[in-house]
Formats: C-alpha cells, structure tokens, sequence
C-alpha cells in the first residue's frame, strides 16, 4: 500500500495519505479514542522489539570479539646474558624478545631494557621508556645521561629526573642472578608511565 | 530531439529524479553565490572533494598494503617502488590528508567567524566539530600505518597518552595496542580503525551534515546589529531567499565545483612534485636512537607538552585539551543566539586568534623542537678556535664528550636548548661558572658526580677563554 501512496507524478509532490485508514498510521486516534492498545501499534511493537532483539544476538559476539584483548601474560623472567658479558658501573642496552608473541608479530615483539652492573652481584634495570610521553631514552655514556629526544626530558643514571618535563624517574625492573645467567622481569610497555612493576 | 527527450524522461522519471534533487535545489542566499562573498562558502565542499579523493587514493593503497607488523614496512617500499604510480598514489594520499586538515580548520574557522552555529544550525557546527576530531584521527592514524620507526614509536606515545585520561584511561590505551603491550594485533586494530571505523562513521556524518546544510539553507552573511532571534529567524531567513530568487541548484554549485576542482588538481599535481613524506628507518624497538616525531598536524601538541610551565602535568595533557574539545562541541548550545557578526563579538574574536596564533606558534616551535639535543654536533676543533693552546683543545673536547654541547652553542657550533656559551665570560666569572656545572640549574643538570674536578677546570677556562679566541671562519 505504502509505495503507492509516496509514488507521484512527475514533479508533483507525494500525495498525503487520504484522511481516514487507507493502511497507514494514527488508526486509533483517527478512531477517536484512547483505546488502550490496538492490534497494529502490538505489531508495531514487535517490530520494534525484534529489531532491537537482532541488533543485541548480532551485537554480542560483534562488541565482545572488537574489544577482546589477550589474557593478561604473567611478567616473564627474561634472560639477557651472562654476568660476564657486564662490566662494573656500565649502562648499556640489552634486548630480549616478548614472551610467546604472535607469529607476525615481527619488530612489535621485539623489546629492550637498560642495564647497569653495580657490582660482583647487583644489578640495576630502567625500562626505556621516558615517563612523560613513553619515548625511548637514549643513554649517553659520555654525559652519564639518559636523554629523551621527544621534549628534551632527562635522567641520571639512577633514573631521577634531572631536566625537561618529565615528573617521575624512569621505571626500575627487577633484575636477579640465576647460575651466572643476568635476567631481568620484563615489563610491557607501560600504558600510562605511572603503572610501577 | 523528440527521440532523445523519451529515454531521458523514462531514466527521470523511474529514477525519481525531481524528487532526488529536492534537496538542494532550494534558493540560497545571493551573497553565497555571487561576489567577492561567494568564495567564503567553498571549502566545506573542498574537504568534500579531499575526502573523495583520500577514498580513491586509500583504496589503491589498500589494494597493496599488508596489515602485519612483519611485512608491513616492506609493502609500504613495495608501494613507494614497485607499483606503478605507486609514490604519486602515496604522496596525494599524503597531500590529501594535509588538506583536509587545512580546509577542516579553515572552514571551522569561517563558520565560526560568520556567527553560522547559532539557531536552528546547532546540529550543523556539532555534526562538523565531530568531523574535525575525525579528520585529526584519520591522520593519527594513517601516520603509523606507515610503520616505519616514527609510525611504531606513534603508537607508543599514542597509547601512553589515553592511558592518562581519567577513568577509562588504561582501558583506553589497552584498546590502542589491542592488549597490554605493543604485539601483533596493534597494527590491525590501526587498519581497521583508519579503513574500515573512522571512514563510515565520517561518511555517515557527513550524510548528516549535508542534509543539515541543505535542511536550514545555507546562512546568509551576519549583518551588524541582527542578531539572531529564534522567534523569527526561520521566516526572515526564508522572506530574504525568496525575494532575491537565486536557486542553489545548478547556478549556485558552480563557484564550489572550481574550487573542489582545483584542490583535486593541486593535491594530484604536488603528489607528483613533492610524493609522500618519506619513510623512516624500518620500525626497531631496540633502536633507542630513534627520535619519533609528529606529522605537522599534531606537531603544535607535541611542542605543547613540552613548552607546558613545569607541574600540571595532567592539567596540559588531559583535562585542557578534553576541555577545549567539550567546549567546541556544546559551543551552539551555550550560545546559539544574539550577534553574528564578527564586529558586534569581540571575545569570540578575541578567542579565535589566541587559539590560532598559539596552533600556529607551537607548530612552528614544534618543527624546530629546539629542546632536542644535538646529538650530531661535532668538537670544536683547533682551526674553528683558532688556537692550538693544548688546555683549551682539551676543554672544548670535553666539552663536546661531556653532552655539553647537546644543548650549548659556541660559536654556532652546538644544541639550541641551553644559552649559547660563547660570550659566557661577560656575564660570569669563573667561580660562578663552577657552580654553575656542578650545580646545575633549572633544565641544566648538575654534574657534580659526573665530571671529575680536573674536567670541571677545564671547561671553566675552555669558557673563559673562549671569547677571546678568533674563529677561523668569521
């Protein structure tokens, strides 16, 4: 019924739907009454309903798969070589390969942290990445500095913050000894620069 | 004749088309048309002939690129190398965004100018700053789909950035990286947002803005001392459109039509003269020499972070700019009547150039980045000091190994973020200078446990002396 109504001439506007019922809406008022429900407003409603059914059933599995992440990973030992590699009170980079990463991941698995031998046993761990922004440090061994090339923040080589907008020192990762093996608790890329390991 | 009229009747009469041109054949205020005036009310359909044309040249690219973090890099070499036109393709694409951000903000700009998101276009200015913060997301991210170093480090950054947004935060930067850190789904998750999210939601909105342009007509230009009254707008609006009888439907388009033209041509022809911007080092976490930049349309909130008094931290991160957002957002509704003429609003003026002094400030800072340490500096050698005095050699090679040099020119030889040390001995005396490095102050940190005394000695004269000396070269 309904495309007859809207089709039209040429150039003339649609038709208006005659007064009385040729099949569209406002029966019941046109009926003149407050009648409490009539049978088509009830199938109207099951339209309604259904539709908004469907979107929900489809819309489960859709929203749930987009906003699905990987069971959070337990941080990792991760070893990055043998004490002997480490010379006493040198900073250099060491770089390991994320726990079980996907197959393509390629580069985005890849990971490096900074090391410092104290001593006989000790060692010190920064994560790489600045505390303002998340850029990458640059350790200078001649300026003893870790350098930020995003906003110019700096940190010493205990990782307080020294200069630049940087409000918190570079985040520690625990390190330990295992039969002359260097392993440090890889921490992922810190979200906010505030989460601690 | 005759025989020609039929078809066409038939193909206008089963198409509907009387009815399909109904919304834009209307009249238009003559000053939109006609005039000087006219070309003020073009770059909407500008951006509309960018965006276009980013559809045609995003889906070529599309067709060759490879969404994985292994080989995504090399697809991009691919496309740059292999494929025919395959450069001009990437730098249109590349032009093109950059034009859609220019004519975005320019054509917010005009509309704001003119007063136009007063009553009843709350919807049209609403719709539109919703757009904007599209466009700026498409360029966000399509830069690091370009997945070289500074595409990698983006997402880095990007992510480190929602993670500081109150509440939703973590959640926020979880669903940038598409888990807890960056992995293999991150790059998808760009790709789906830049191809497939970002681009419906900005089709299906400029749907909405188009229709709302067409549905409230397009504004006339303000006239000092009539306001806008909601009382009666609608009727003057539809008496002055009326009386001037200029249909927007076709003669009214042509003015738009030249200028969406001639973008077209200007982002295809610098496609071909200038390409894309060029692609970095191949993406390296490990790489810790990288120094990750913007591309120019988020180079002022990269420079804003940094130029930012020390302290409120979250304040300049956060909470201005989700302000300044809020803000352009209900601006219609906090003020969708009274004055449209830029003349009769002082304060909105006022506003709208601190606003664009400072984009175009911090862009500029930005670009310059004069806070990033010179790392490619080189010793000041004896010809450039003109001097052979061992002492001094000795003290300006420490002065280069210490990372002095990161940030302090002598003789315009050096970083930019320090003062420039060459005429330091006219503003201190030796003891101070002492004090000084072994100090620090403000951004200068203190060397006090990274230099031994005989190096402090050193540089003290090396800045003492070096005044004095008589560059070779000037």
């Amino acid at each position: 019924m309904l495309y007859r109504v809207t089709g039209g001439r040429l150039g003339q506007p649609p038709d208006k739907p005659k007064s009385g019922c040729s099949g569209g809406c406002g029966c019941s008022d046109s009926a003149g009454g407050a009648r409490p429900t009539s049978r088509r407003e009830f199938l109207g409603l099951i339209g309604v309903g259904t539709a908004g059914l469907a979107a929900m059933v489809a819309g489960i599995p859709i929203i749930g798969a987009l906003f699905s992440k990987p069971a959070r990973s337990e941080q990792v030992w991760q070893l990055v070589g043998s004490i002997d590699d480490f010379e006493i009170d040198e900073t250099v980079k060491v770089e390991f390969i994320d726990d079980d990463p996907a197959p393509w991941a390629g580069p985005a698995a890849r990971n490096a942290a900074y090391l410092r031998r104290i001593d006989d046993e000790e060692f010190t761990a920064f994560s790489i990445y600045c505390t303002h922004v998340g850029c990458p440090v640059a350790w200078r061994e001649g300026a003893s500095l870790f350098i930020c090339p995003c906003h110019g923040g700096v940190f010493d080589r205990e990782g307080e913050v020294v200069a630049g907008p940087p409000e918190t020192p570079l985040v520690r990762l625990d390190t330990r000894l295992r039969d002359g093996q260097v392993e440090i608790l890889a921490a992922p890329v810190p979200v906010t620069g505030r989460r601690r390991s | 004749m005759n025989l020609l009229r039929r078809p066409v009747e038939f193909v206008k009469d089963r198409l509907g088309y009387e009815t399909m041109k109904k919304p834009i054949d209307h009249y238009a205020p003559p000053e939109t048309t006609e005039g000087v005036s006219q070309w003020a009310y073009v770059f909407g359909f500008g951006i509309l002939a960018s965006f276009i044309l980013q559809v045609a040249t995003g889906i070529v690219l599309a067709t060759n690129y490879v969404p994985s973090p292994d080989t995504a890099y090399q697809s991009v070499e691919y496309i740059t190398d292999e494929v025919r036109f395959g450069n001009v393709i990437r730098g249109m694409h590349w032009i093109g965004a950059s034009s859609m951000v220019i004519l975005v903000l320019i054509h917010a700009m005009r509309v704001f100018l003119t007063g136009s998101y007063k009553y009843p276009r709350e919807f049209n200015w609403i719709s539109g700053v919703v757009l904007l913060y599209l466009t700026f997301g498409m360029a966000l991210t399509g830069q690091l789909l370009r997945w070289d170093q500074h595409g990698v480090w983006t997402v880095v950054v990007a992510a480190n950035f929602a993670g500081r947004a109150p509440l939703v935060g973590e959640h926020l930067g979880e669903f940038i990286l598409a888990g807890e850190t960056l992995s293999g789904g991150t790059l998808t998750q760009f790709y789906a947002l830049h191809v497939f999210i970002l681009p419906i939601a900005i089709v299906l909105l400029i749907g909405l803005h188009m229709f709302l342009v067409t549905y409230h007509g397009i504004s006339e230009l303000p006239r000092a001392g009539k306001p806008v009254d909601p009382e009666t707008y609608r009727s003057e609006y539809n008496t002055y459109v009326e009386k001037h009888q200029r249909p927007y439907w076709p003669r009214g388009i042509w003015n738009e039509l030249v200028f969406g033209g001639l973008v077209v041509i200007v982002i295809t022809v610098l496609g071909f003269l200038v390409g894309p911007r060029e692609l970095g080092p191949p993406p390296d976490l490990t790489d810790l020499e990288a120094q990750p930049r913007p591309d120019w349309f988020l180079v002022w909130y990269y420079a804003l972070i940094s130029v930012k008094p020390h302290g409120y931290e979250e304040f300049f991160l956060v909470y201005l700019p989700i302000a300044f957002f809020v803000f352009l957002l209900i601006l219609p509704l906090i003020a969708n009547r009274g004055e449209r003429h830029p003349s009769r609003r002082p304060f909105a003026i006022v506003g709208l150039s601190i606003v664009a002094g400072l984009f175009i400030m911090l862009t500029v800072v930005g670009l310059r980045a004069p806070w990033v340490p010179d790392y490619e500096t080189e010793p000041l050698q004896a010809e450039q000091l003109g001097t052979e005095e061992p002492y001094i050699l000795q003290g300006a090679m420490v002065f280069h190994e210490r990372g002095c040099q990161y940030c302090h020119q002598i003789h315009g030889e050096g970083g930019d973020w320090g003062p420039d040390l060459t005429n330091v001995s006219s503003r201190m005396g030796s003891e101070q200078i002492a004090v000084r490095i072994v100090q620090g102050i403000g951004n200068m940190p203190a060397y006090q446990e990274i230099l031994t005394t005989e190096e402090v000695d050193l540089l003290v004269e090396f800045l003492i002396e070096v005044d004095e000396l008589e560059p070779a070269d000037s």
